[in-house]
C-alpha cells in the first residue's frame, strides 16, 4: 500500500510541477510524462502483488470533515481495475509527449498534464476509496479533470459543446449516486463502506440498485445513458480518449461492481435487467459505430458495445447468482471483468492508433482516408490487432473474455428452468450478433482507412509516427496477443476478485474455465503453426516463379480513380438499411439529372437516437418549465424585496402558530 | 484422444475437394450435361499451385496474408469437428464456439484481403459477406446450443453424435443449420458460384483478383468449409456411437456428406437464388427455426 502513496504523490507532485512551469512546453510535459511514467511502474508494484496473493490491504489517516475518513482499501476487486488504469495511463502518456508536443505554440502544455495525472490520480482514488465522502469527491475530481482534457481544443465550437454535454451527464450521474449512498449509509456516522447497512428493506435494496445502475452507467456508457461518450471521446485529443474509453468509463462498471457487494443476494429481475441493458448497449453500440462516418466517433460507440458485452457478462452472472448456479455465476462475472481489462487494452490500442492516423493526416473522416498501411506500416499492424481483438476473434484476448461469458450462457441455458434459459439463449443471439457486426464494422474501419487507395491528398502525404508512439502501440497489440494465448492462466487471477464480489472464489468453476481455456490455446497454437507452415510453402512456391505487377481487375475500365472505391458508408449501407429502424439515418441526396448532369450529393448523418428521443425532448420540456418560472424573476430590486417580506411573514406565522 | 481421430484430419484434407466435384455433377446431371470431371476442383488446386502469381499494385500485404491465415483457420476448425462419431481431436466443452469464432477469424481476413484491392467490386462482395454471416451466426448458436441441451453436453464430439435426429427440434437444427451451411459457403440460393463475375455476389466476387498458389489455397479452404460444416449437420442426422468399429462410423459420416453433397445439387439445380433483400429474411427465420428448436427443448 506504502509503494502505490508513493506512487500517486509522484504523479500528483509532478502534474503540480508541470503546473507551476506550463508556460515552458518541454520542460513540463517531461515533467508530467515522467512523473505518470515512474508513478505507473511503481504503483503496478503493489497491485500486481494484490492479484497475486489475493490479500487485502488498508490505508487510514486522520481527515476531519463530516462523515468523511480518509480511509483507503486495496483488495483484489480494486487492483483488478488498477491494473489496466496504470497499465494504460503509463503508455498514454508516453505516447502522448510526441501527439501533444505539436500543440506547443498554441497552448500551454503545462496545463493538460497537470489535468492528466490529476485524472489518473483520481481515477486510482476512486477505486482505493473505502469512505463515501472520499469517493465521491474522487469521483467529481476525475469528473472535472477529464472535462478540462476534452475541452482541450476549447476554441472549437464542438469541443465546448461536446465538454458541457459530458459536464451535464456526469452530473446526471452523480445526482443518482448521491441519494445511494445516504440510503446505504442511513445508518451510520461514519459513511464507510464496511460500516454500510446490511439490513435494508427489499425496497430500498431495489432503489439501491436502480440509482447505482443509473449513476454508475452514465459514466460507464450504457444506453440509454451514453449520450456524452460519442461527443466527448472524438473532441478530447487521442491519448486522452484512450484512457477515457480504455480505462475510465470502467470506473463506472467498478462502482456497479462495488455496489453490489453491499447490497448481499440480488433478486432475479437485476440479472434480467442488466442483461437486457448489456444486450441493447452491445447490438445498438456497433449498429451506431457502423453508421459513423468519423474513426474516433466509431471508435467511441464501440465502447457502448463493449460495456454492452461487460453487462452481459455480469446479467449472466447475476442470473446465475441469484438462482444458485456457480458455474453460471462465477462464469459470467469473471468473463465480464475479463472483458475490463481486455477492452482496456484493445480500446488504448486503437484510440492510439487512431490518433497517429490523426497525428499524420490531421484527418479522421474515414470516406478521406485510406491506403495508410504502406505510409504507415507499424500503425497499420497494430490497429489491424487491435481490430482482430476487439472482433473477439480467436487467437486474440477478446475471444478468452467473450468465451467465457458465452460458456456460462451455454452452460445456464442447458440446466436452468424455463424464462433463465430463454434469457440467456437472449445472451448468446446477442454476442453472437454483436459479434458478426463487430466484424463488419472493423473491417469497414480497419479496411477503408489503411487499405485501397488513398481517397485524399491528406491520406497521400501520410507518414508513420515516430517509435514514441509506435512503441507504446506495440506494447499494447503484445499484450492482446499474450492475454489471448495465456487465457487459461490469467483467468485464475480473477478468482480472488469474483471472491470479493460474490462472498465465493469458486476456484473449483474458474478452474474448469481455465481447462477449456487450455484447449482454445492449444487451437490457437494449431492456427500459429498451420499459419507459418502455409506462409512457408507459399513462400517456397513463390520464390522461384514470375510475380508479376498490374493494377487491380476493373473489368475494363481505363481510368479508374480513388474516389471510385467502395467507402465506408457504402460498405456499411447493406446493414444501416436493414437497421434502419433503430438508427434512422437521415439522408441528404440530389441525383444527378438531365441529359449534362451537373455536381450530385449525398450525405447521411446518423444522429443519436437516445439524444434525438429522450434527452433533447427531457431538456426542452425542462427548459420551458423554467421559462414560465420566470414571470417571478422580475429583475427590478423593488420585487426582490417584496420577495423576501413575504417570505419573512410566511415565516412568522408559521412560528407562531 | 485415440489414433483413429487424427482420420478425420487425415480425410478432410484429401476429400475435401471431392464434395464440389459430386455437387456439381449432381447439377450437370440435372441440366442433362456431362459436366466436369469428378476431380475438376483436385485438378484446379494443382494447376493453380504450379503457377506464378500477379499481384496489384494497390495491394499491401494483408492481400498475401488473407488466403494463408485462411486456410489456418479453417485447417483449426478441421482439428474441432468430428467425424461420424469419432471424436475430434481437438474436443472440449464450448469447442463449438472455437468453430465459430475461428470461422470468423476467416471471414475477417478475406474480407480486408477483398477491400486491399480497392475495387469496388470487391468491396461490396465483402461489404454483403459481413451483413449476411452476421444475421448467420445467432443461427448458429441458439441451434447448436438447442442441441446442447438436448445432449446435456458442450462438446461438438459428444453432442452431435447424441442428437437423436428423429425428434422435432433437432430437424428444426437441421434445417436452420442447413440454411446457415448454405450461407457460409456461398452456395445458391444466397449466392451463385459458378462463376467470378456478373452472377457471382458475394464470395466469389471478394477473391476475385487473387492468383497462383494465393487462389489456389482460397480454393482448398473453400472446400474445407464445406467439409467442416457438412461434418456438423450430417453428425447429427447420421447418430453413430464410439461403441463400433471405428470405419462402421467414419463410412457412414462419408455417406453422410456425399447425401448432403447431393442434396446441395439438387437445391442449386431447382432454385433460383434469391433476391439480396430476401436474404436477410431468409436468415432471421433460420434463427427463428434454432429459437423454436430450442423452446422445444425446454419443454
Amino acid at each position: 500500500m506504502s509503494l502505490l502513496i508513493i506512487a500517486l504523490s509522484i504523479i500528483i507532485i509532478g502534474g503540480l510541477l508541470a503546473l507551476a512551469v506550463c508556460k515552458y512546453s518541454y520542460l513540463s510535459t517531461l515533467l508530467g510524462v515522467g512523473s505518470t511514467v515512474i508513478g505507473c511502474i511503481i504503483g503496478l508494484i503493489p497491485v500486481g502483488q494484490t492479484i497475486y496473493y489475493g490479500d487485502t490491504t488498508t490505508f487510514r489517516l486522520a481527515w476531519n470533515i463530516p462523515y468523511g475518513s480518509f480511509f483507503l482499501k486495496l483488495d483484489p476487486l480494486s487492483a483488478f481495475f488498477l491494473l489496466p488504469i496504470l497499465f494504460l495511463s503509463g503508455l498514454a502518456a508516453i505516447y502522448g509527449r510526441e501527439y501533444m508536443i505539436v500543440y506547443r505554440h498554441k497552448k500551454w502544455l503545462g496545463l493538460s498534464w497537470f489535468f492528466l495525472n490529476l485524472l489518473i490520480v483520481s481515477m486510482v482514488f476512486v477505486c482505493l476509496a473505502n469512505n463515501t465522502i472520499l469517493f465521491l469527491a474522487s469521483w467529481e475530481v476525475m469528473a472535472l479533470s477529464s472535462f478540462f482534457l476534452v475541452a482541450f481544443e476549447y476554441e472549437k465550437e464542438e469541443v465546448r459543446k461536446a465538454s458541457w454535454i459530458y459536464m451535464v451527464a456526469s452530473y446526471l450521474g452523480t445526482a443518482c449516486l448521491l441519494p445511494m449512498f445516504l440510503i446505504l449509509g442511513s445508518s451510520a456516522n461514519i459513511l464507510d463502506f464496511d460500516l454500510f447497512n446490511k439490513s435494508l428493506s427489499p425496497l430500498a435494496l431495489n432503489i439501491c440498485f436502480v440509482l447505482a445502475l443509473i449513476g454508475f452507467g452514465t459514466k460507464a456508457g450504457i444506453m440509454p445513458f451514453h449520450v456524452w461518450l460519442p461527443v466527448a471521446h472524438p473532441a478530447a485529443p487521442s491519448p486522452v480518449s484512450a484512457i477515457m474509453s480504455g480505462v475510465m468509463i470502467k470506473t463506472g462498471i467498478y462502482g456497479l461492481v462495488r455496489t453490489l457487494t453491499f447490497l448481499g443476494m440480488p433478486p432475479l429481475w437485476w440479472g434480467y435487467l442488466l442483461l437486457a441493458i448489456g444486450i441493447v448497449s452491445g447490438i445498438l453500440g456497433v449498429l451506431f459505430a457502423l453508421a459513423q462516418h468519423d474513426l474516433k466517433r466509431l471508435l467511441a460507440y464501440h465502447s457502448v458495445e463493449n460495456i454492452g458485452i461487460i453487462m452481459i457478462g455480469f446479467g449472466v452472472g447475476m442470473i446465475g447468482w441469484s438462482s444458485g448456479m456457480p458455474v453460471v455465476a462465477a462464469l459470467g462475472f469473471a468473463g465480464g471483468l475479463l472483458h475490463v481489462v481486455n477492452h482496456a487494452l484493445f480500446k488504448g490500442l486503437l484510440f492510439l492508433g487512431a490518433g497517429s492516423v490523426f497525428h499524420s493526416t490531421h484527418n479522421l473522416e474515414i470516406d478521406h482516408l485510406g491506403g495508410l498501411i504502406k505510409k504507415m506500416p507499424y500503425t497499420g499492424m497494430f490497429f489491424l490487432i487491435g481490430a482482430v481483438a476487439i472482433s473477439g476473434l480467436p487467437p486474440l484476448n477478446g475471444f478468452i473474455s467473450e468465451f467465457v461469458i458465452y460458456l456460462a450462457s451455454f452452460s445456464g441455458a442447458m440446466s436452468m428452468n424455463s424464462y433463465s434459459s430463454l434469457s440467456l439463449i437472449g445472451a448468446i443471439a446477442g454476442l453472437a450478433l454483436i459479434g458478426g457486426l463487430a466484424v463488419a464494422c472493423f473491417t469497414k474501419a480497419f479496411g477503408v482507412v489503411f487499405l485501397g487507395e488513398p481517397r485524399s491528398n491528406d491520406a497521400r502525404n501520410a507518414h508513420e509516427s515516430s517509435p514514441r508512439m509506435t512503441i507504446p502501440m506495440m506494447i499494447l497489440a503484445l499484450s492482446c496477443i499474450v492475454i489471448g494465448l495465456l487465457g487459461a492462466a490469467i483467468i485464475l487471477f480473477v478468482s480472488p476478485v469474483i471472491g470479493v464480489v460474490l462472498g465465493n472464489p469458486y476456484t473449483g468453476e474458474i478452474r474448469i474455465a481455465s481447462n477449456y481455456l487450455l484447449y482454445v490455446t492449444a487451437g490457437s497454437i494449431v492456427f500459429i503453426i498451420c499459419l507459418l507452415t502455409i506462409a512457408g510453402l507459399r513462400w517456397l512456391l513463390l520464390s522461384k516463379r514470375s510475380v508479376g505487377q498490374s493494377v487491380t481487375w476493373d473489368c475494363g475500365y481505363a481510368a479508374p480513380t480513388a474516389r471510385m472505391q467502395y467507402t465506408a458508408s457504402s460498405f456499411a449501407q447493406p446493414i444501416t438499411d436493414l437497421f434502419e429502424f433503430f438508427l434512422r439515418t437521415k439522408k441528404n441526396n440530389t441525383m444527378p439529372d438531365s441529359y449534362f448532369p451537373a455536381a450530385a450529393h449525398f450525405e447521411t448523418h446518423t444522429a443519436d437516437v437516445s439524444r434525438e428521443s429522450i434527452y433533447n425532448p427531457l431538456f426542452k420540456t425542462i427548459d420551458r418549465f423554467s421559462q414560465r418560472m420566470q414571470v417571478v424573476q422580475e429583475g427590478r430590486i423593488h420585487i426582490y424585496v417584496l420577495y423576501v417580506v413575504v417570505t419573512l411573514l410566511i415565516l412568522l406565522f408559521w412560528n407562531m402558530r | 484422444m485415440q489414433i483413429s481421430s487424427f482420420l478425420n484430419i487425415l480425410l478432410g484434407l484429401l476429400f475435401a475437394p471431392l464434395f464440389l466435384g459430386i455437387i456439381n455433377k449432381t447439377k450437370a446431371s440435372f441440366a442433362g450435361r456431362t459436366g466436369q470431371p469428378l476431380l475438376q476442383s483436385y485438378y484446379d488446386i494443382i494447376k493453380q499451385l504450379q503457377k506464378g502469381a500477379v499481384y496489384s499494385k494497390t495491394t499491401s500485404w494483408i492481400f498475401r496474408a488473407g488466403p494463408v491465415v485462411g486456410l489456418s483457420a479453417i485447417l483449426v476448425a478441421l482439428v474441432i469437428v468430428p467425424l461420424g462419431g469419432i471424436a475430434a481431436p481437438l474436443a472440449f466443452s464450448g469447442d463449438l464456439l472455437l468453430l465459430a469464432y475461428i470461422l470468423g477469424t476467416m471471414r475477417f481476413f478475406t474480407v480486408i484481403a477483398a477491400l486491399d484491392t480497392g475495387s469496388s467490386f470487391e468491396g461490396m462482395g465483402a461489404s454483403r459477406e459481413v451483413l449476411f454471416s452476421a444475421l448467420a451466426e445467432p443461427a448458429f448458436l441458439i441451434g447448436l446450443a438447442a442441441i446442447a441441451r438436448e445432449t446435456g453436453v458442450l462438446s461438438l464430439s459428444q453432442m452431435l453424435p447424441a442428437a437423436h435426429f428423429f425428434s422435432p427440434e433437432v430437424v428444426l437444427v437441421v434445417i436452420a443449420l442447413l440454411v446457415v451451411f448454405l450461407c457460409e459457403n456461398a452456395r445458391i440460393p444466397f449466392d451463385d458460384p459458378n462463376t467470378h463475375l456478373e452472377l457471382t455476389m458475394i464470395h466469389e466476387v471478394m477473391v476475385l483478383d487473387h492468383s497462383g498458389p494465393d487462389f489456389a489455397l482460397i480454393l482448398y479452404s473453400s472446400a474445407l468449409k464445406l467439409w467442416v460444416l457438412g461434418l456438423v449437420i450430417v453428425g447429427m442426422v447420421f447418430p453413430s456411437s464410439a461403441d463400433y468399429f471405428w470405419p462402421v462410423p467414419v463410412f457412414m459420416a462419408l455417406c453422410g456428406l456425399i447425401l448432403l453433397a447431393v442434396i446441395v445439387g439438387v437445391i442449386e439445380s431447382t432454385m433460383a437464388r434469391l433476391r439480396l433483400l430476401r436474404i436477410p429474411q431468409l436468415l432471421v427465420a433460420a434463427g427463428s427455426l434454432s429459437a423454436f428448436a430450442f423452446i422445444l427443448v425446454l419443454r
